[in-house]
């Protein structure tokens, strides 16, 4: 279960013009509570839902309001929400830390694993179970990119966590990997929280979130809400937010 | 640079030999004797038995010669260029020695790294890094930005090079703001994307 | 160019529309800034993958023993983006993996060989180099920001003739045997290069930390606290 107590976020920013570093709105307020087994966020780049995501498992933190997860406050059990929330990101380089895929996963083994041979048998057990075992000893850069978020999620899954999050997990990926990493996502026992641009995907939810300008300005099943996002896309209200990255 | 630095670590070749199962506190001062011998010893003679022993422990590793050659290219025009140079300014003995030692120790060091994985390297900095824990650098963390350097350099030769494309086709590539700037906003975006991985999976926790 | 490294969420801190008007934004909550360890560790594994990139840079020879790199360039860079304490143990890092043997100094060279070579000097400095210029860089930044460039650029140039240039002529007198005014002599031949890459890393840095305005909070221009 993930709630969302009158959760607001700001961030410094600075002056084109020169002056003094301001405060602007990123997210907020939004209050939630998100107990289904599948649930995708859906919005513009730059809407917030980045942000959004980052609050599940205290990468954001509030600052105002507060998230809590299974019980676990963002802000004050920071380290314990991480152990029970993964976190998948857009850009597998970003992630994978470990120059080959094996000591990747064992990476992530570390701290349940204390010792290294059992732990590098471990690795190699995930990587088989995600299809990547003739993969394992191939320095990272030299995989494909499809190949790279298999692993990236191969090593944030090792850890068996309680609830996974993505960020865009299939933004730069090809149609084959997309539909692959869909299909995976789909397959799994834990809760998923899914940001997406992809609205296929978002479809097969049980709750659809859609973010606009920071605010979650619809949500519900995905066939109505949904409908709302594409007039939001093609209508003129859209336009303020149309410029901006994630 | 067209051809991307392939890394040192991640060119790990399992095996079984005596230097794969050496201790890599060992290898690394074996290492450290060989760069501080061919800098001290003169001559050519010292300077080909220093490559003759790199060669030798290359071939008891049972390391494949592509592992240990591969980028090897621009140190080999470096040694020539250096040889011709020497000789050029009238002492072709030292521009050999120079040539043949700088090979030397590029292929020590891409030796020691195919015959070690790196978490062992990593475990061994990590060690030796212990007491910096006084100054508050716990020695995980100084394992892991080692790591992490390493994983790095062939994603930003990368990013260079992609940059350098960009600026190229929008006819940029004499305004070498044009070329640097794009390629340092990227570089912290992907350390800050970084940084929010490692916190995600928990490193920076413990 | 892809968009490989879009999922930055400062850039929303960026990009945000300024709320309009000043009532409203008096009442927003103020960021919550934390400690990010791993966005550090990130950063200076980063910064120190760039010198070696930098480095990786096919040299310029000059016929002294010494090629002209993109290194002081990384160097500086680190410490006026990274500030004293990160550029620091960025470069530091780069020096420490390089000295063991990995191949990322100049010429893909690597291990305690390079202690030997002429350049001995100018590589020594460059962690002290990142630390003096993360320390000048902190007076540069409070300059309005018509003069951020040059006043970044100066503290860069600062720094690399409080350190990189001293400690290279002393390398150049012990390792090759030249006298001081000879050294000297050599030295220069570095100072047209230097001046040119120190204004490239000010413009750099005032790029950098206008795209992400949180990397020095030791250097923030806040407003004056009514």
């Amino acid at each position: 279960m993930i709630t969302f107590e009158d959760v607001e976020v700001t961030a410094w920013t600075s002056d084109p013009a020169g002056g003094a570093d301001r405060v602007v709105r990123l997210l907020g307020p939004v209050s939630l509570a998100l107990a289904e087994r599948r649930v995708a966020v859906v919005g513009a780049n730059g809407s917030g839902k980045s942000t959004l995501a980052r609050l599940v498992n205290g990468l954001v933190l509030p600052s105002a309001g507060r998230v809590v997860v299974d019980g676990l406050d963002t802000a004050d059990d920071g380290a314990a929400v991480r152990r029970r929330v993964g976190f998948v990101f857009t850009d597998p380089d970003a992630q994978i830390v470990m120059p080959t895929p094996v000591e990747d996963v064992a990476l992530s083994l570390r701290r349940t694993v204390p010792d290294a041979s059992e732990r590098t048998a471990r690795a190699l057990d995930v990587l088989a179970r995600f299809g990547l075992a003739d993969r394992a000893h191939v320095p990272v850069h030299a995989l494909s990119g499809g190949q790279r978020q298999l692993l990236a999620l191969a090593a944030v899954l090792a850890t068996e966590p309680a609830v996974l999050v993505c960020d865009e997990p299939t933004t730069l990926l090809d149609l084959r990997w997309r539909t692959r990493v869909d299909d995976l996502l789909a397959s799994l026992d834990q809760q998923v929280v899914v940001v997406t641009h992809d609205l296929e995907a978002a479809a097969r939810a049980d709750r659809v979130l859609v973010v606009d300008g920071g605010a979650v300005v619809a949500d519900g099943p995905p066939g109505p809400a949904l409908a709302h996002y594409r007039a939001l896309m093609t209508g003129a209200s859209a336009a303020p937010s149309g410029e901006r990255r994630p | 640079m067209r051809a991307p630095w392939a890394g040192p670590l991640g060119l790990h070749h399992p095996g079984r030999s005596v230097l794969h199962r050496a201790p890599v506190a060992a290898k690394l001062v074996a290492l450290a004797a060989l760069s501080l011998a061919v800098v001290l010893v003169r001559g050519l003679t010292a300077a080909v038995a220093g490559l003759a022993l790199v060669v030798g422990a290359t071939a008891l590793a049972r390391v494949p010669w592509h592992r240990t050659t591969r980028g090897l290219l621009p140190v080999v025009l470096t040694a020539v260029a250096l040889g011709a140079y020497q000789t050029w300014v009238g002492d072709p003995a030292r521009g050999a020695e120079a040539a043949v030692d700088l090979l030397t120790l590029v292929l020590a060091g891409s030796l020691v790294t195919a015959t070690t994985r790196a978490d062992d390297l990593l475990a061994a900095v990590t060690r030796a890094a212990r007491p910096l824990r006084h100054v508050g650098l716990p020695p995980e963390t100084v394992g892991l930005a080692v790591s992490l350097f390493l994983r790095t350099v062939p994603v930003l030769v990368r990013t260079v090079a992609e940059t350098r494309d960009a600026a190229r086709a929008r006819g940029f590539e004499r305004d070498p703001r044009a070329l640097v700037v794009p390629a340092a906003v990227r570089m912290v975006g992907h350390a800050r994307s970084t940084g929010d991985a490692l916190a995600a999976r928990g490193l920076g926790d413990d | 160019m892809s968009s490989a490294f879009d999922d930055t969420t400062t850039d929303e801190a960026a990009r945000a529309q300024p709320t309009a008007d000043a009532p409203r934004e008096a009442a927003l909550p103020a960021p919550r800034e934390r400690r990010r360890p791993g966005t550090d560790v990130a950063l200076v594994a980063t910064f120190a993958a760039f010198v070696a990139a930098c480095a990786l840079v096919p040299p310029i020879p000059t016929g002294s023993g010494v090629p002209i790199t993109l290194q002081t360039f990384g160097v500086v860079l680190a410490g006026l983006v990274l500030g004293p304490l990160r550029g620091f143990l960025a470069v530091a890092l780069y020096l420490v993996v390089g000295l063991a043997g990995v191949p990322v100094f100049a010429e893909m060279t690597g291990g305690l060989g390079v202690l030997g070579k002429p350049s001995v000097g100018y590589l020594l400095s460059f962690p002290l180099a990142a630390a003096v210029a993360g320390l000048l860089s902190r007076v540069a930044l409070r300059a309005p920001l018509r003069w951020r460039w040059a006043a970044l650029a100066a503290a860069g140039l600062g720094a690399s003739f409080l350190t990189v240039h001293p400690a290279g002529i002393a390398g150049l007198v012990w390792r090759a045997g030249l006298d001081l005014p000879a050294a000297f002599l050599v030295d220069v031949v570095y100072w047209p290069g230097d001046v040119v890459k120190n204004l490239l890393a000010g413009a750099v840095t005032v790029a950098v930390l206008r795209a992400y305005p949180d990397l020095r909070p030791d250097a923030r221009a806040r407003a004056p606290r009514p």
